[in-house]
């Protein structure tokens, strides 16, 4: 066979084109899958306005939130209501001040909680599980037998005991959720750990020499980010009701600050007199734990490993 | 099978004497006691009162009291509730909880596992969105918001129901309290359910079964209900912990009187005993529900002995 210039060409060509299927990584797939689940893209954005019009909607607001507006407060269910010329675009709540603007900065905070508090929860989780998964053995027990003792605490009564000693400073309050609702977490990652650490590039690493707590950080931990990143989604929502659940019971943020557990337990309070005062709150916390559900399920399609 | 039974048993006592020691000291490290209201008492009433409850003796010696009360089965008297013990308060409310609690856990079981089948088996057509959404809106309504909508569509608007109390457990007592507690119950199980039927139905067995020529509805009950509800039955153990020892919320909307409102209150009052008692209550079946869906893990999977 003639080696002709067009045939080693042709040659080239298509090794050019396997390299460029071999750069494919995990990330670049998962991010094709995600992408192609329209419902998960469609909460991320809608998740993304959410945030920014969280952040950047009191701005075009008229009035503050601790504002009240004397007027309105004279027949809240007339002069509260919801309209554009008194500048109360989603109406007053029953001591007159404005719901947009409450409504925002409400979000603001249980977002911000909701973050915090699963990032924490990950990052104990994780590292705890990890551990515990790899070192085995006694430790593993141990370890796992705390988790089962921490788990058949009733998780109110940490809630309150902690909102007791740190007093109530939400900040300080959901670091310390985040701290006891990593149980779960810890569980599944140790889950996956055992199926991991018995892989060749641990082993590899362990006869390099590479020390056990740094196989940990640098080979087990990125291979689980996939069902961190997965379980971590699904742990926001839950932050955020837990919030309202403990705002609900008059524990969470303090007046002036509002969340929208907050308002959503005041507007239950004042149904009948102004439905508004709970719709808005309600429709925006309805909406992003919606959301949040939908991207943690895009996202467990796209990062597991099962379906592929 | 009575081995493991009696092993488990063994190993739940010194996880609840951790669990009882743990919140013991943690409830008495609590700034605040149980008398410190805004009515003061006299210093020597004061002084009379903690010398009856032991409180001004060393928290060891307290906790020795309280284990010793605790082996001949006294859970101590109330410090918020007069003239009553923590038993007697127990006793009363946590049927209630009971009550509502089996009747809803029996209905998040019925509804969520048949979304969840239904769904999965019409994987990703609008009858599985349709499902999944109506299923996923118990996960994002807060009962603390479905419950008063409840009290505002069936016993204000419709009237066909009261607005709340007990009245001993007569039917139209339970019907709002029980929609209010299924709902995040039903739609985890049905999450659930939907994820492993799906995963159940791709696998090899089930192919197999397909090919002999096996009816739909008998390859679905025969064959893959057993397997798909290896994850639910491990999400039930713990879920029927919770939903049996009741929820706040229902106890403020509907006035039930179960056992949730007396812990929330207990914890803000610093009411030692009812603290106590609800987290022993709340630990116990927890311990027990675990070894429960461990043993029901051993008869649905024959693949795990112990």
């Amino acid at each position: 066979m003639m080696l002709t210039p067009d045939k080693t060409q042709a040659v080239e060509q298509f090794a050019e084109r396997t390299v460029e299927i071999e750069g494919r990584s995990l990330w670049q797939d998962a991010r094709q899958r995600f992408l192609s689940n329209r419902a998960a893209v469609i909460s991320l954005i809608i998740l993304c306005c959410i945030a920014a019009f969280s952040i950047l909607g009191p701005l075009f607001s008229q009035w503050h939130y601790e504002d009240i507006d004397w007027e309105a407060l004279s027949d809240i269910s007339v002069l509260g209501r919801p309209a554009i010329e008194s500048g109360h675009y989603f109406g007053t709540d029953t001591l007159g001040r404005d719901i947009f603007v409450r409504t925002m900065q409400g979000g603001q905070i249980s977002l911000l909680v909701g973050v915090l508090g699963s990032f924490v929860a990950i990052v104990i989780g994780t590292l705890y599980g990890a551990t515990s998964g790899y070192l085995g053995g006694k430790v593993d027990s141990v370890m796992m037998r705390f988790l089962e003792i921490l788990n058949s605490f009733p998780f109110m009564f940490f809630v309150i005991i902690l909102m007791t000693i740190f007093g109530r400073h939400i900040f300080l309050i959901f670091v310390a959720i985040g701290a006891i609702s990593w149980l779960d977490m810890a569980r599944i990652v140790r889950g996956q750990t055992l199926s991991l650490k018995n892989k060749e590039y641990i082993e590899a690493a362990h006869a390099c020499g590479v020390s056990t707590f740094n196989i940990i950080l640098r080979h087990i931990i990125p291979n689980l980010l996939g069902i961190v990143v997965v379980y971590a989604t699904l742990l926001v929502p839950n932050m955020i009701l837990l919030e309202s659940f403990i705002s609900f019971l008059g524990l969470g943020v303090q007046e002036p600050m509002t969340s929208w557990g907050v308002l959503i337990s005041e507007g239950a309070n004042a149904m009948e007199l102004a439905v508004w005062q709970l719709a808005w709150p309600l429709s925006f916390l309805v909406l992003t734990l919606f959301c949040f559900n939908f991207l943690g399920d895009g996202l467990r399609d796209a990062l597991d490993p099962k379906d592929r | 099978m009575f081995t493991f039974i009696f092993k488990r048993t063994l190993e739940a006592i010194p996880t609840l004497l951790v669990l009882i020691t743990i919140s013991f000291f943690l409830m008495h490290s609590a700034p605040g006691s149980p008398f410190s209201s805004e009515r003061s008492l006299p210093p020597e009433v004061l002084a009379n009162i903690n010398a009856k409850y032991h409180l001004d003796e060393p928290i060891l010696s307290q906790y020795f009291y309280y284990l010793g009360g605790l082996l001949q089965g006294d859970l101590g008297p109330s410090f918020r509730y007069k003239d009553f013990s923590i038993n007697e308060l127990v006793a009363q409310s946590f049927p209630v909880s009971a009550e509502i609690g089996l009747w809803s856990f029996f209905v998040a079981i019925v509804i969520g596992v048949s979304c969840g089948v239904f769904a999965a088996l019409r994987q990703n057509s609008w009858l599985d969105y349709a499902v999944m959404s109506f299923a996923n809106l118990g996960i994002v309504l807060p009962n603390f918001v479905l419950a008063p909508l409840c009290i505002l569509f069936f016993s204000i608007y419709l009237q066909w129901l009261p607005a709340g109390g007990w009245n001993g457990g007569a039917w139209p007592y339970l019907v709002m309290p029980v929609i209010a507690m299924s709902t995040s119950y039903i739609a985890q199980i049905a999450r659930i359910t939907r994820g492993s039927m799906i995963e159940t139905m791709h696998s090899n067995f089930i192919r197999t079964a397909r090919a002999k020529g096996l009816p739909k509805y008998r390859i679905i009950i025969e064959h893959a209900m057993r397997p798909a509800m290896l994850p639910v039955v491990s999400y039930l153990g713990p879920a029927f912990v919770g939903i049996v020892t009741g929820s706040v919320i229902v106890d403020v909307y509907f006035g039930t009187g179960g056992i949730g409102q007396h812990f929330i209150n207990g914890a803000l009052n610093r009411d030692y005993s009812m603290v106590m008692g609800v987290t022993i209550l709340i630990g116990t079946l927890t311990i027990l529900f675990n070894a429960v869906v461990d043993i029901l893990y051993a008869v649905i999977d024959p693949k795990i002995r112990y």
